[in-house]
Parts: structure tokens; sequence; C-alpha cells
């Protein structure tokens, strides 16, 4: 299997502070890692820096055997998508957050796509014209997933996206991710606490003090 | 017209400070050194600037009243650049913010003829342009600064997604440039119903018809709107940049306001 991502001795510090250290580590095309590790450990930081919303401060990363640092950031963004720990969502209405992907590729609105997407993450069609302010936490979690994969990128990094939801909303995002990693062929790094989500992981790594721990 | 102050009514107006003072004392507002300093350098300042002037307008020489001119630009564009809490190349930004602003709107009143291009008439009229731009874009930095810190996240989430750096800011641009625009516009609308502004009260006092003073007053409004927007629009597009790195990542802020 190819590395879709590779970090070559990744260390990442702000100011003083040494967040990340050393970090090497190679996932393969259509992989499914899971990320863990004790809280303030770095795993949001280390999904930034994948991201390109950090720039590494020591090592490199490529991306399909390219260093990341030379290609277009906003590009590489589409491709590698970083959907947030407790992400907020913008605008005034649902519509505005779904409208997004499609605006900045200057593509025409796929409204029936949107309506699909909801309701695959089990939200009725007409919460396209919801305020986002009447939105319960949960529902918030699931549009802001939408909108990472309104574009089915090629990597989606998830940063505890099921925390705080109950059962029956963890299965609808479980089942999400699900479907874009198996019938979207997308690589998935998802940073989790949770759990089940580590007992059923295939390949998991747990991040401790800014280094990378164990992998399994 | 009888349009000479006596020394004597501006000591008594002079007076008018000190219950400034006595209030700020009596409210504990700590401002009584700053009032002190702030009548000092209104007295100085006005004083020099008036025999300045005196010379300018005699001479009546072009290159001086460039001269004059550009000081009042560069005056003004430091002061703008204060309020932008640090941000890179604030000083040339505001400098082409107010140029542009004033340039325009001081071309179109000269080429229209409504003023003529005399020092008398270019320097108040230039120095009344750039002011109002000043404040604008001051106020364009502030907000800027305060939505940038406020949206971090949603501009980030902006990124994260795949949007540039104009996709994840023009919220901001535009909230910003309507802030800097808010007090022109509110004046626009209260103009002669709150106060008299500045121009129109100075020509009634002088003795002009007052009709005769609207006009000018109208005139004036249209090329303050015209300034701050351009003024606006400009530092606004010219700055918001400088949120963000090589990479496209939004920069760390200070915190301190
Ligand atoms: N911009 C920054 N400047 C300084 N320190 C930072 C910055 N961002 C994060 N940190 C610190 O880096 C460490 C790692 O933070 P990070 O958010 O990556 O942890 P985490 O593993 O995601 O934790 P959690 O499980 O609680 O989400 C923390 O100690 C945090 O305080
Ligand atoms: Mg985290």
């Amino acid at each position: 299997m190819t590395a879709i991502l590779e970090l070559q001795n990744v260390g990442y510090r702000a100011q003083e502070n040494q967040i990340l250290q050393g970090i090497s580590l190679s996932v393969g095309a259509e992989d499914y890692l899971t990320i863990t590790g004790p809280s303030g450990g770095g795993k949001s930081t280390l999904l930034r820096v994948l991201a390109s919303l950090l720039t590494a401060t020591e090592g490199k990363i490529l991306f399909k055997g390219q260093d990341i640092s030379e290609k277009d950031p906003i590009e590489y963004r589409r491709q590698v998508s970083y959907c947030f720990q407790q992400p907020t969502l913008f605008g005034r209405t649902v519509a505005d957050n779904l409208d997004f992907p499609f605006q900045i590729r200057n593509a025409d609105i796929d409204v029936a796509k949107q309506k699909s997407a909801l309701e695959y993450v089990g939200l009725p069609e007409s919460y396209l014209s919801k305020k986002i302010t009447e939105l319960s936490g949960g529902e918030k979690q699931r549009v802001a997933m939408i909108r990472n994969i309104m574009f089915s990128p090629d990597v989606l990094l998830l940063d505890e996206v099921t925390a705080g939801l109950d059962e029956a909303n963890k299965d609808i995002v479980h089942n999400l991710i699900e479907h874009f990693h198996k019938d979207h062929h997308v690589t998935i790094l998802a940073v989790t606490h949770d759990a089940t989500e580590i007992a059923q992981a295939s390949h998991i790594i747990t991040i401790v003090k800014g280094k990378l721990e164990v992998t399994k | 017209m009888n349009l000479d102050v006596s020394n004597w009514s501006l000591t008594l107006a002079g007076l008018l400070v000190l219950v400034a003072m006595w209030i700020g004392y009596r409210e504990k507002l700590g401002i009584d050194r700053e009032i002190i300093t702030a009548v000092i350098r209104a007295v100085i300042q006005l004083f020099v600037v008036g025999y300045l002037l005196k010379y300018v307008f005699r001479v009546n020489n072009v290159f001086l009243t460039l001269v004059m001119i550009l000081i009042i630009l560069f005056n003004a564009s430091w002061n703008a650049q204060k309020r932008s809490n640090g941000m890179a190349h604030a000083l040339p930004i505001s400098f082409v913010a107010i140029l542009a602003s004033t340039g325009v709107t001081l071309g179109v009143l000269i080429l229209s003829g409504a003023i003529k291009l005399i020092p008398s008439q270019v320097i108040p009229i230039s120095g009344m342009i750039a002011s109002n731009s000043m404040v604008a874009i001051g106020l364009c930095y502030r907000s800027m600064n305060t939505k940038f810190r406020d949206q971090r996240q949603s501009v980030m989430e902006r990124l994260a997604l795949g949007g540039t750096v104009r996709d994840a800011s023009i919220g901001i641009l535009r909230e910003s440039i309507k802030t800097g625009m808010a007090p022109t516009i509110d004046s626009a609308k209260t103009g002669g119903i709150v106060s008299l502004p500045g121009m129109m009260s100075g020509l009634i006092f002088a003795g002009v018809d007052p009709v005769r003073a609207i006009k000018y007053q109208i005139m004036v409004t249209f090329m303050l709107l015209s300034a701050t927007s351009i003024g606006s629009v400009i530092a606004c597009y010219l700055a918001y940049r400088n949120f963000y790195n090589s990479r496209k990542q939004l920069k760390d802020m200070p915190n301190n306001d």
C-alpha cells in the first residue's frame, strides 16, 4: 500500500512550547487511523499541522509523495479536509454553511446534494433554512461534518467528532464516516477518547506529551 | 463681518476648560493632566498652523501647497496607523488609502469647479477629507482586529474547508468597511438636525446666506461620503491579508487591545 501521508520527524513549537516532537508516521491510502492519547497531548495540533492550518516547525510532511509546504495550501486543504473539535457554524442558516463548499469552488449550488447529505445524517431537508442558533449540539456537529464532505476529499481529519453525542447520534456519524471510507475511498484520521471506537480500531496511535507513543 | 475674537473673550472661554477639569477632578476621572495637555497642544498647534497658513496662502506657490497637503496626508496616515495595533505595513497602507481618497475627491471637486486650485481652498478641504478618511480607516483597523480575534474559529473553519483568505475574510471585510463609514453616514443623516456641521456653521458665522452655506455643506457631505468609502475600502482590502501568513494560515494575534 502506498502512503498518502508521510510524516518525517515532525515537530511543532509555539513560542517556547514544544507541542509536538519527532513524529514519524506513514498513513496508507484508504487507511482508517485512530488517534488517541491524554488531553493536551497534541492531537488537535497534529491534525492542524496535517491540515496545513499550522506549519510544522521541524521535519516534513509528504502528501502523495510531495512536500506539503510546496503545495498551494488552499488546494491542499480541499483534499485533506479538517473537521474541528467543537466546530462552530457560520452565517445565519444551515444553508449558509452547506453553500460555502460550492461557493469557494465557484460551483453551482447543488441543493439536491445538500438535502441528501442532510438526510444521510438523519436531518430533514427542511433544515436547510433552519437558523444555526436553533440547532442542538449534535445537529451542529453533523451539519459541520457535511461541509467537509460536500465534495469528497482524499483525506478526512476528524477531531473528536463524536464527543458529546448520544449513542444514536454517534451511530449516525459512524455510518457517515464508514460510507465515505468504504464507498468513496477516503482515508480517515480520527482523534477520539471514545472507548468503543478505540476498541474497534484496526490501526491506532497514541500521542502523549507531543510524542508518538504506541502503534498498533 | 465682525469675526474678531478678542483676547478677553478667549480668556473667558478658557475658563470653561476649568469647568471640565473640575468635573474630571470631582468624578475622579483622572483626566486632569490629559485636559491640560490637550488644551496646551490645541493652542500651540492652532497658532503655529494659523501663521503657517497665512504664509502659505500669501506665497501661493504650487510646490509649497503640495508639501502642505503631503504633510497633512502623512500626519493623517500616522494617526490612522496607530489604531492598527501593530499590524504590518499599516503606515504605507494608511497612506495609500488616504492619498487615494483625498486625491479622487479633491480631483472631482477641482475639475467640477466646486473649489479653486488655490491654497486657501485646497488645503482646508484636503485637511477635512484626510481627517475624516483617517478616522474611518482607524475604525476599520480596530474593527478588523476585534473581528479577526472574535471570529478566529470561524475564519479557521473556512480555511480548513479550502476557502481562500478572501473567502475566509469577506464577512469581516464587509463589516469593517461598514464600521469605518458609519460615523459619516450617521452625521449625514443627522446633519442640520442635531448639529449644524462645521463648514456650514463657519460660513453662516462669517455672514454668508444660510442657503448658500447649505449648498457648501451638501458638497462637503458628498465629499466626505466619497472619501470615507474610498479610504475604508482601500485600507480594508490592503490590510486583511496581513492577518495571514504566506502559507495562508491565520496568524497568532497579540491579546492586548
Ligand atoms: N497556539 C498555542 N500556543 C501555545 N500552546 C498551545 C497552542 N495551541 C495549543 N497549545 C498547547 O498545546 C498542547 C496540545 O494541545 P492540543 O489541543 O493539540 O491537545 P489535544 O491532544 O487535542 O487535547 P484534547 O484531547 O483536550 O483535545 C496543550 O498543552 C495546549 O495548551
Ligand atoms: Mg483536541
